[in-house]
């Protein structure tokens, strides 16, 4: 009797691991960001494919951090951005390299893909393809601080006490190009960034007395501007597009320095274990139609070739009306972070948030 | 049946003991093993004291935990006096229903999370929040008031959050207090005052202390509170902890803050128990 209940559990447990690694149907965990993965993108892929999905929203920190508590487990197909990729997989090794021949790269504007597949290679595999991307610059009420045209703007008097922006890597970024300098040409030399990295992090502490708080998640952000307390801030575009649906004085402005810009891609975790259903999905919601469908739930354009014919006019005029065609040319495109930069920008953001 | 006793007594102490063992001493290990690793390189390592030497060298990160053990340690005050009379009240000054009806009533708060509760605070706080409208409409003031983002709004906050912790214990403690003795020390000629110094303030130090040590961990271990109502200065050693984590991917530099956070925690308390000529067993009896 023990003999043959064993017997049968040994094959029970054959059975399930054969079965796992045999069966066409997967279930794909995503690590994703809010509104990459919308419900009925997901419903049109797990009928098409008979994959299921299950989406987990994160942000690019908390992807490191969680993919490196594992060693690149408990998920099989991630989305940070592509400055985060060659930094991350060299000091903790938490991706796998893309089999690019399973990839359709037809669906794909070329240009974004040759970009995104330069910066994530690493020792001569690559390890990220691009999604969406966007940029983040001002939102700004134009009708109370019109006068706001730049991260330093910020700083202004006119607006003192109603500004607010986070205390992250973006905001040190930005106020360096503002005040002329370049942080992204010194990412490669330590002395040189620690120096840039003084200079904004003097300029943030005489700056402070004039912001209203610092933000820390989107929807802080939002209620913070639609009630009025705040009339300009750092944050996303399409934040500010948002925000315009409700207040058409509200919107997002490309600044003077440039606007900065993102991409988040497509990575394998190192021990993700459904790479098939991976690539299924990155192949299905690159096809334009579901490209689209992404777009109108994210609010930003995805790299897919052709989906912005598909992409809703109102949301195209604001882009349009953010970014005239030399704002495009302004975008400063994130390089990947080299491995060690965080240590310094962290102190810059303590002692900012410390300081009186 | 001895040893029948024995294989009993080792069975029922197995939940714990693994409780304990897996839960709480393996990751302590495991943290203070990372936070002995300094990063030399790409994806190199040493073991060395630097992430506690950066700690104490640093000046930024000793006050960071200084104004948060004072900010918790005034929580805490703030608590216990608000605390004692309610539960005073409920223990003593009725009965019945009431009584039930009362000690609910500071329960139904803990029902919803501790982010709703926060979100809450922030709606009344805000410069266009509710209190400063009505403050506006009563004609007390001319303009919009800012409530939010400055550590008040963070002792708020604590305060309300830790109520319960202190109001259970208190409860618990003065119930056991015979009304008689309460009596007899106003027959004895005692007033109000020397009755609570001498007889029910000495009566409920179990109930204190415990609700203060209780108090002061969740103030000193909380994040959510003061990220959320705090200001541009309001660094909370929590938030310090997570950035490593998360934001910098120092696991090294936040484990040593996170070691530092145990010990510095539980000197502090250690401290206040002799000082206060407490003990952990008389509180516990």
């Amino acid at each position: 009797m023990t003999k043959q209940s064993f017997a049968i559990s040994a094959a029970v447990t054959v059975a399930l691991m054969g079965g796992a690694t045999v069966a066409n149907a997967d279930t794909l965990r995503l690590l994703t960001w809010g509104g990459y993965a919308p419900e009925d993108v997901v419903a049109k892929f797990e009928a098409e494919t008979g994959h299921t999905v299950k989406v987990t929203k994160s942000n690019n920190e908390e992807m490191i951090a969680k993919l490196r508590a594992t060693g690149g487990g408990g998920f099989d197909l991630a989305q940070p951005s592509q400055d985060r990729i060659a930094g991350p997989q060299e000091e903790f090794g938490i991706y796998k390299p893309m089999d690019m021949s399973k990839i359709d790269m037809s669906l794909f504007i070329p240009s974004m893909l040759e970009a995104t597949k330069g910066n994530t290679t690493v020792g001569g595999d690559v390890y990220g393809v691009p999604h969406v991307w966007g940029t983040s610059g001002l939102v700004v009420d134009t009708a109370n601080a019109g006068m706001v045209k730049d991260y330093t703007d910020l700083c202004g008097a006119d607006v003192a006490g109603k500004v607010s922006y986070r205390l992250k890597r973006p905001t040190l970024i930005g106020f360096a190009f503002s005040m002329g300098l370049d942080p992204f040409a010194a990412y490669g030399d330590e002395a040189a960034y620690t120096d840039i990295m003084s200079q904004v992090e003097a300029k943030l502490i005489e700056c402070k007395p004039g912001v209203k708080t610092y933000w820390g998640g989107g929807d802080e952000l939002m209620g913070l501007l639609r009630s009025g307390e705040v009339v300009a801030s750092m944050a996303w575009d399409t934040g500010g597009w948002k925000l315009n649906d409700d207040n058409a004085d509200i919107t997002f402005v490309a600044p003077a320095a440039g606007a900065l810009g993102w991409v988040d891609t497509f990575v394998l975790p190192a021990k993700g274990k459904a790479d098939d259903a991976a690539y299924a999905w990155i192949n299905f919601v690159m096809q334009p139609e579901v490209a689209a469908m992404i777009t109108a739930a994210a609010g930003n354009f995805t790299a897919s070739d052709g989906a912005a014919e598909f992409a809703d006019d109102a949301l195209k005029a604001k882009y349009q009306a953010s970014f005239p065609q030399e704002a495009i040319d302004n975008i400063k495109w994130y390089p990947p972070v080299p491995a060690g930069l965080e240590a310094i920008e962290g102190g810059v953001l303590d002692r900012v948030k410390a300081a009186n | 049946m001895r040893a029948e006793a024995k294989l009993g007594l080792a069975l029922l102490l197995t939940p714990l003991l693994m409780w304990l063992s897996l839960l709480i001493f393996i990751p302590h290990v495991d943290v203070f093993l990372v936070s002995l690793r300094e990063r030399v390189g790409v994806g190199q390592y040493q073991i060395s004291f630097a992430n506690y030497l950066t700690f104490f060298q640093e000046p930024l990160y000793l006050w960071t935990f200084l104004r948060t053990a004072v900010m918790s340690s005034l929580a805490t005050v703030m608590t216990l006096i608000i605390a004692f009379p309610v539960s005073y009240y409920i223990a003593k000054m009725i009965k019945g229903r009431a009584q039930s009806a009362l000690f609910l009533l500071c329960l139904v708060p803990f029902w919803v999370s501790e982010l709703v509760r926060t979100f809450g605070w922030m709606i009344l706080l805000r410069e266009t929040g509710v209190i400063s409208n009505v403050l506006q409409y009563l004609g007390l003031v001319d303009g919009p008031v800012e409530m939010l983002y400055n550590d008040g709004a963070i002792m708020i906050g604590l305060v309300y959050t830790s109520m319960l912790f202190m109001v259970v214990p208190l409860v618990t403690t003065l119930e056991s207090l015979p009304d008689e003795v309460i009596e007899a020390g106003y027959d004895l000629g005692g007033n109000g005052i020397s009755v609570l110094r001498e007889i029910i303030v000495p009566h409920a130090m179990p109930g204190i202390v415990s609700g203060c040590i209780v108090v002061f961990m969740l103030s000193l271990g909380n994040y959510l509170t003061p990220t959320m109502l705090g200001g541009k200065e309001s660094l909370w050693f929590t938030e310090l902890i997570y950035s490593q984590f998360i934001v910098r991917f120092n696991w090294e530099l936040g484990a040593a803050f996170g070691f530092m956070l145990l010990i510095l925690s539980s000197a502090i308390v250690w401290g206040m128990l002799k000082l206060t000529g407490q003990s952990l067993e008389k509180t516990m009896g």
